[in-house]
């Protein structure tokens, strides 16, 4: 077993060194298949781990190798299999070893494919330190490698300086919350001398510790900040719509499915230390209920389809934020799988529409697109359905398991996640209407072009449409599993880590609750219907645009421009200043004086060296006078 | 025997270099410098095997005065010689690019501030210290007037009358100590007594006045004002060794003369140079962000860097001086990394203005990706030997004070600011007409990053050996303290 948890993140490592190594001796295809194989290999791995956890409760620890010791300071390289990591384990090589296979196709005319997947997988690497480390510094190399791949793909198209920049402000926002991180497991370390999770959640620990909730408050806050950051939580979210500028199938695997849920997973990690701090808890989940509320407010005017999808991701993740700030850890790992189905789907989705327009991202250009693209607009359909919460798919347990337990906790968070709910619904089926229904509004060219994508990318697009619709049969709520004989596996499997929730509410409320929302839903969407469908309506250009919240909200609250006035420039001004105002006139000015000076008295001390003896003579019996005079 | 024989050596081969003239120069400089590294590793093993006596040497020099020529080595000098006899032969084989007038007596002045610099890692006499400390300058300053490049009579003659006035300040400390010896000498223990035995106060001039000295030399703020000015005019050898093992005898020195000689007042007035160095840290990656010229770029985030260090060491704790031990070899590989890089793109571009560049990965990618890792060791990226040093750094730093760590780990996120817009101005976007024309890289020089890289990710990945060499000792020092 232990060797079989070595391998999972192995295979990546080995698949991207022969494709770094090899580069151009490698064909193109070749370092496809490569690169595929490499996590085909890890999934089977995974699969094998995945179920041996699912037979009973045992984590396995395995030590790689001793990594940084220094005094009592000891954080090895080892791992952890659990049934939290072999969940995240699955997602992360099923989805990306689908998302793999479509980039075949999608990548397959782009002169950095060897590149394209070199990066791929190590990501996937990373990623599988990230969720299979045993202490927080190995997630901490996986945090930070993660982010840096991310990186590396956004800025994949490196000469258009646009992507670039995205890239820097990706990795930049990234770092902020890794300094959170950073101070986090200062904290730790300093107050539990350990980075181990074996230690520090072991039972009793923390409580039967000495600490103190304030510093125990700190220590969640400081963590929440990292996962703000890598979860693109507000105020950190800023860089995850720009980095839409990598490559289509990179928004789906890093910036949808995986990477953006490292920062629920490291709470859901922590949730033991979470639990212990409620002020923590409250924040966490008004940030994230502010988020998801934000991100659904954008989504609902963004005329960009990949936007659109970023800005969705950015709300659903704040909903998953919500279900961790009320303690509701399943429901947040939940949501994360299923959502990592439905929009790898419907980001890959958008990838096959992007493909078959030419490069095409506007929806006020498509229209149409349901009859040219059957396979692509059936799986996008289902996608969508899921997002928006229709039963039976998956999407629709998942968000009915955090608003039952919002609802739970506090009503007016209820509410407002049954809003974001409503507005999700609205934004994507505006966005598959556009997409797909009515007439196609594009250019003659593009309507020549267009054309449904070949096999390898829409297999991955029917497995996960698949996985989308059937995924939420593993995670029934209690009241439909009763009836019906059914547990909720889920939670019965992640139990032993996450605990179940404590949080219960009557079978009747729940059911009205489960009956309202999906009502409201299928209003939304009969409206959308009428709105785009029956009346054709489509967003007006960017120059005729009215309504000053609407103009507000397509600008995204501005937010990039504010921050760009409060922190970029005045970095850049206090740093001129402190160049020109401080260190060339005061700092160096002093030097410069003090040599001056040394110079203006030894001028001063070149004129008693006249080369006259006789003076010499005379200032010498002085001074041994003065001597005299000074010791006696 | 060994220890004197890692100072005699280069000395040897100055004179060697000195006679054969420039045919060959180059090639023999290497030799000698590989040999001298296949010393120093020989020295490593015999350090392992914890023989210790055979790394002593001791003679009288001055018997009526108590010096005496005493080396010896512990971990902490071993890994400092290491670094310095690994860097050579580096540093010698990245000046292969370019033919240097009167290469010979180039490569002999290397030579002989190698042994000098080796001499004050290896000194276990006060006064000898002072001696190699000051000995050492005069090769470099002959190396940056002789093949400097503009303004570098002034820039070297601010940089030498800069450092030897810090100096002084050292040495008058010296002797203060000396005259409180029991019975004169300069000998580290007996030093070491003297500085113990001091009043509170007392102790704390002492510290600041080495401090001074080392401050000067590191360089922190705001005694760094040589330091830009000298990295632009020195040439890329004489920059490399400045930069990459020069600036660690200064950080070298406060852990071997100041922390043990006056721990109380590091105790008591520690914070003080903690939070110069954070200050420093900080000031130097908000200038480094404007920079325009990639070298002044690389000589703010030197401060920045060794601002970090300098927090660490008077942190005094173990993973701070582990952590400060690791970045000094981490800073050291990375500067002569990032020199090499600027030399690679000023011989070729003319230029290291980073506007007036830019697209130079899409004509030569694989310089790109060699530059791009040792841009994310500056960076302290996990895996990289940047990241163990500044992790262990923040973590020792932060549990000796909190305040001062958390502002220091702003490190992280403005070194990624200046490094990934340094980066993307010279290496990312279109290409103009300038980069248009990029060369291809040599062999040679392909070889010399991969090096640099090489050592960068495997001291990333397993930096348990490296960590190993000064464990023991930095415990003995700790525990001397207390």
């Amino acid at each position: 077993m232990e060797q079989l948890v070595k391998l999972i993140p192995l295979f990546p490592l080995i698949s991207f060194a022969i494709i770094a190594l090899m580069n151009r001796r490698l064909s193109k295809p070749l370092a496809a298949v490569i690169a595929c194989i490499g996590v085909l290999l890890s999934f089977i791995d995974s699969a094998v781990v995945f179920q041996s956890q699912l037979q009973s409760f045992h984590p396995v620890e395995v030590k790689v190798f001793d990594w940084i010791i220094a005094g009592d300071f000891n954080a090895s390289f080892s791992f952890l299999v659990d049934p939290l990591s072999s969940i995240f384990l699955m997602v992360i090589t099923g989805v990306g070893f689908l998302i793999h296979l479509f980039s075949v196709g999608y990548m397959k005319d782009d002169d950095g494919m060897r590149r394209f997947f070199a990066y791929l997988n190590l990501f996937i690497f990373f990623m599988l330190v990230l969720v299979l480390g045993n202490n927080f510094l190995v997630m901490f190399i996986g945090w930070e490698g993660v982010g840096f791949c991310s990186f590396m793909l956004i800025g994949f198209w490196y000469k258009d300086n646009k992507n670039n920049d995205a890239a820097k402000k990706a990795f930049v926002m990234n770092r902020i919350g890794d300094l959170g991180f950073l101070i986090a497991m200062c904290l730790i370390f300093f107050n539990f001398g350990s980075l181990n999770y074996s230690t520090l959640f072991s039972p009793g620990f923390l409580a039967e510790s000495s600490v103190s909730t304030e510093t125990l408050t700190l220590i969640t806050f400081c963590l929440f900040v990292g996962a703000m950051g890598k979860s693109a939580q507000i105020p950190l979210y800023t860089w995850l719509p720009d980095a839409m500028a990598g490559p289509t199938p990179v928004s789906a695997l890093i910036h949808a499915a995986t990477m953006v849920t490292a920062g629920i997973y490291m709470v859901a990690r922590t949730n033991v230390m979470f639990s212990l701090t409620p002020d923590t808890m409250t924040l966490v989940s008004i940030i994230g209920i502010a988020t998801a509320l934000l991100g659904a407010v954008i989504g609902l005017f963004q005329n960009d389809i990949k936007k659109v999808l970023a800005y969705s991701t950015v709300s659903q993740l704040g909903l998953m934020f919500v279900a961790l700030g009320v303690g509701a850890y399943t429901a947040a790992v939940f949501h994360v799988v299923t959502h990592a189905f439905f929009k790898a789907l419907l980001f890959l989705g958008s990838g096959s529409v992007i493909h078959a327009m030419g490069g095409e991202q506007d929806i006020r250009v498509m229209g149409g697109l349901k009859k040219k693209l059957p396979i692509t607009y059936l799986t996008f359909l289902i996608g969508t359905l899921a997002i928006s919460g229709i039963p039976p798919l998956a999407g629709f347990f998942s968000k009915d398991q955090i608003l039952s337990e919002a609802f739970a906790h506090n009503k007016i968070l209820f509410a407002l996640g049954l809003l974001v709910s409503l507005m999700t619904a609205f934004y994507m089926f505006r966005l598959f209407f556009l997409t797909f229904h009515g007439s196609f509004r594009g250019t003659h060219d593009q309507e020549h072009h267009l054309h449904e994508s070949p096999l390898n990318m829409t297999l991955p697009l029917i497995v996960l449409a698949v996985c989308a619709a059937f995924a939420g049969f593993v995670g029934f709520p209690h009241v439909i599993g009763q009836g019906l004989g059914l547990h909720n596996l889920f939670e019965a499997y992640l139990s032993p880590v996450l605990g179940v929730s404590s949080s219960h509410i009557e079978a009747s409320v729940e059911w009205m609750l489960m009956g309202l929302t999906t009502v409201l839903i299928v209003m939304v969407i009969l409206y959308a219907r009428h709105l785009f469908v029956s009346k054709n309506y489509v967003p007006e250009s960017d120059s005729h645009m009215k309504g000053s919240f609407k103009k507000l909200a397509y600008g995204k609250f501005y937010v990039d421009e504010f921050y760009n006035k409060v922190f970029t420039q005045p970095l850049d001004k206090v740093s001129l200043f402190l160049e020109k105002g401080i260190d060339i006139p005061v700092v160096d000015g002093m030097v410069r004086g003090i040599g001056k000076l040394t110079q203006g008295l030894a001028s001063i001390a070149r004129k008693i060296q006249t080369g006259n003896t006789g003076y010499y003579a005379i200032a010498f019996v002085f001074a041994i006078l003065l001597l005299f005079i000074f010791f006696i | 025997m060994l220890t004197l024989l890692l100072i005699l050596l280069p000395l040897l081969s100055g004179f060697i270099l000195l006679l054969t003239g420039s045919k060959n120069a180059r090639q023999i400089a290497l030799v000698l410098s590989l040999i001298e590294f296949g010393l120093a590793l020989f020295a490593l093993s015999t350090l392992k095997s914890g023989a210790l006596e055979t790394l002593n040497y001791n003679m009288p020099w001055i018997p009526n005065m108590g010096i005496s020529f005493r080396l010896g080595m512990d971990g902490i000098s071993m890994l400092m010689v290491l670094l310095s006899t690994m860097l050579m032969p580096l540093i010698v084989y990245a000046s292969f690019n370019k033919t240097y007038n009167n290469a010979h007596t180039l490569y002999a002045l290397m030579m002989l501030m190698q042994s000098a610099m080796i001499g004050s890692f290896v000194a276990m006499d006060g006064f000898l210290f002072y001696i190699f400390w000051e000995v050492s300058l005069i090769p470099i300053f002959f190396i940056i007037l002789m093949w400097g490049g503009e303004n570098r009579q002034k820039t070297t003659f601010k940089f030498f009358i800069y450092t030897l006035f810090g100096s002084l300040f050292m040495l008058v400390a010296l002797i203060y100590l000396y005259l409180h010896t029991a019975n004169h000498s300069f000998d580290i223990q007996a030093l070491y007594a003297a500085g113990r035995s001091l009043p509170l106060v007392e102790q704390g001039l002492i510290m600041g006045a080495f401090f001074l000295a080392f401050a000067i030399k590191m360089p922190v703020f705001p005694f760094h004002t040589w330091q830009p000015s000298t990295y632009v005019a020195a040439p890329t050898p004489g920059v490399m060794l400045l930069g990459g093992v020069m600036s660690k005898m200064a950080t070298y020195g406060l852990i071997r003369w100041v922390l043990p000689m006056v721990p109380d007042g590091v105790h008591e007035y520690g914070y003080l140079i903690i939070g110069l160095s954070v200050v420093s840290i900080i000031y130097a990656s908000c200038i480094a962000i404007i920079q325009k010229d990639f070298k002044y770029l690389i000589a703010y985030a030197s401060i920045a860097h060794m601002g970090l260090i300098s927090a660490g060491i008077f942190a005094m704790n173990m993973q701070s001086l582990q952590g400060s031990l690791m970045e000094m070899m981490s800073h050291g590989i990375n500067t002569v990394g990032l020199f090499f890089a600027y030399d690679i793109i000023y011989n070729r571009m003319h230029t290291s203005e980073m506007t007036k560049l830019g697209g130079i990965r899409g004509v030569e990618s694989r310089f790109a990706f060699l530059f791009f890792i040792i841009v994310l060791s500056n960076v302290a990226l996990p895996f990289t030997n940047g990241f163990i040093g500044e992790f262990l750094l923040i973590l020792g730093v932060f549990q000796t004070n909190m305040v001062a760590a958390s502002f220091a780990g702003l490190s992280i996120i403005l070194g990624a600011v200046y490094m990934l817009r340094a980066f993307q101005k010279m290496m990312l976007g279109e290409t103009n007409s300038l980069t248009l024309h990029f060369p291809k890289l040599e062999k040679q020089e392909i070889i010399t990053l991969s090096i640099i890289v090489i050592l960068i990710v495997v001291m990333g990945v397993y930096p348990k050996p490296i960590l190993e060499i000064t464990e023991s000792s930095i415990q003995t020092l700790l525990q001397g303290i207390q």
